[in-house]
């Protein structure tokens, strides 16, 4: 048997290689809206979530107020809230509460998805081994990106600003296909955004409430005609 | 980006952040009862990304600095793409390369008609 933080460092890898890339992206995109390559490390060093990110140098660049940026990560990043809840379940003993906080930092969907696939309870060595490649894997992205992204050609830089939308969909396209109210919620949800983006007296609404409005409003029509009785069946 | 202006946001958004993340692994340990709720909490992360995609995919080939975005299509292209690679269950590196590849190939494509 390997050791616990070894095998948490391996299974790391393949999280931190997607994350190089698509943190490239968010780097181009950084520096895109205004910010520095400094600026853009530190978000990705202090964040650690790609659509929250995301949005947050959008809600920046928009000159949004301090509230709507406090409001639209809440929403964005509430589902971390219900992986926390899931995987404290799963913690070993020797999970104290100092090392909860420095692990619940970097519970990103993708650590988490691995952390709760492990057989049996999880320790300390083992989460933090599998925490810390995916974390510089993230920040290094984001510096590459906000560097050398400006001395890349335009059309590549236009190909990559997709990549994580292209992850966004890897998460939401496959439970839609398998699960009929996930792909309820998720059409309902993409309709009521295209409403807010076009539609004349929708459209002044800012974007960051937008999304708050839309994933509320299509969360609770899922709950409401498919009520989960089942941990992740629905 | 002045400094000043930058990092009261970062503050804001770290802080957020790390609080949903850390407040239920080590406060609240209690198991959530109500069936809608929890229904509405297993929604939520599908519904986000969805409004967070649609419509903003269709102008994520625009955010260079400096140069014309590429045309809405390629964007719809790199769109496709990843639907269909996400629909075959392909793992999150391969849709989002999947997706880029869509885009430049379309680049590539008007070029050399336009």
């Amino acid at each position: 048997m390997q050791r616990p933080f070894i095998r948490g460092l391996k299974h790391g890898i393949p999280i931190a290689l997607g994350y190089l890339s698509v943190s490239f992206a968010f780097g181009i995109q950084a520096v895109g809206t205004g910010l520095s390559p400094l600026q853009a490390v530190l978000i990705s060093l202090t964040n650690l979530t790609s659509a929250g990110q995301l949005a947050g140098i959008q809600l920046m660049a928009a000159a949004a107020p301090l509230v709507e940026m406090a409001l639209t990560q809440l929403t964005i990043n509430l589902r971390y809230a219900l992986m926390s809840l899931s995987l404290s379940q799963k913690m070993d003993e020797d999970m104290t509460t100092p090392r909860r906080m420095l692990f619940s930092f970097a519970n990103t969907d993708e650590i988490f998805a691995v952390a709760s696939g492990q057989p049996g309870k999880v320790g300390h060595s083992y989460l933090y081994g599998l925490m810390l490649l995916p974390y510089f894997g993230w920040a290094l992205g984001t510096l590459l990106g906000a560097v050398a992204g400006t001395l890349l050609p335009a059309f590549v830089t236009r190909a990559l600003g997709i990549a994580i939308y292209g992850m966004f969909l890897a998460i939401i396209i496959p439970p839609s296909r398998k699960q009929k109210p996930v792909r309820t919620v998720v059409l309902f949800s993409a309709a009521l955004s295209l409403l807010f983006r076009y539609l004349p007296l929708l459209r002044g609404i800012p974007a960051g409430y937008a999304i708050i409005l839309c994933a509320v409003a299509a969360s609770c029509l899922g709950a409401a005609l498919f009520p989960v009785r089942e941990e992740g069946g629905a | 980006m002045s400094w000043q202006t930058f990092l009261p946001y970062l503050v804001v958004m770290a802080a957020v952040t790390y609080l949903i993340r850390m407040l239920p692994l080590t406060v609240f340990r209690r198991e959530i009862k109500s069936v809608f709720v929890r229904s509405f909490l297993y929604y939520v992360p599908y519904a986000v990304l969805a409004a967070m995609t649609i419509p903003d995919i269709f102008y994520a080939t625009g955010y260079v600095s400096g140069g014309d975005p590429a045309p809405l299509w390629c964007a719809l292209c790199g769109l496709v793409t990843a639907v269909l690679f996400a629909w075959r269950g392909k793992g999150l590196l391969t849709v989002a390369i999947a997706a880029c590849v869509g885009v430049a190939l379309a680049q590539g494509v008007g070029m050399m008609v336009g």
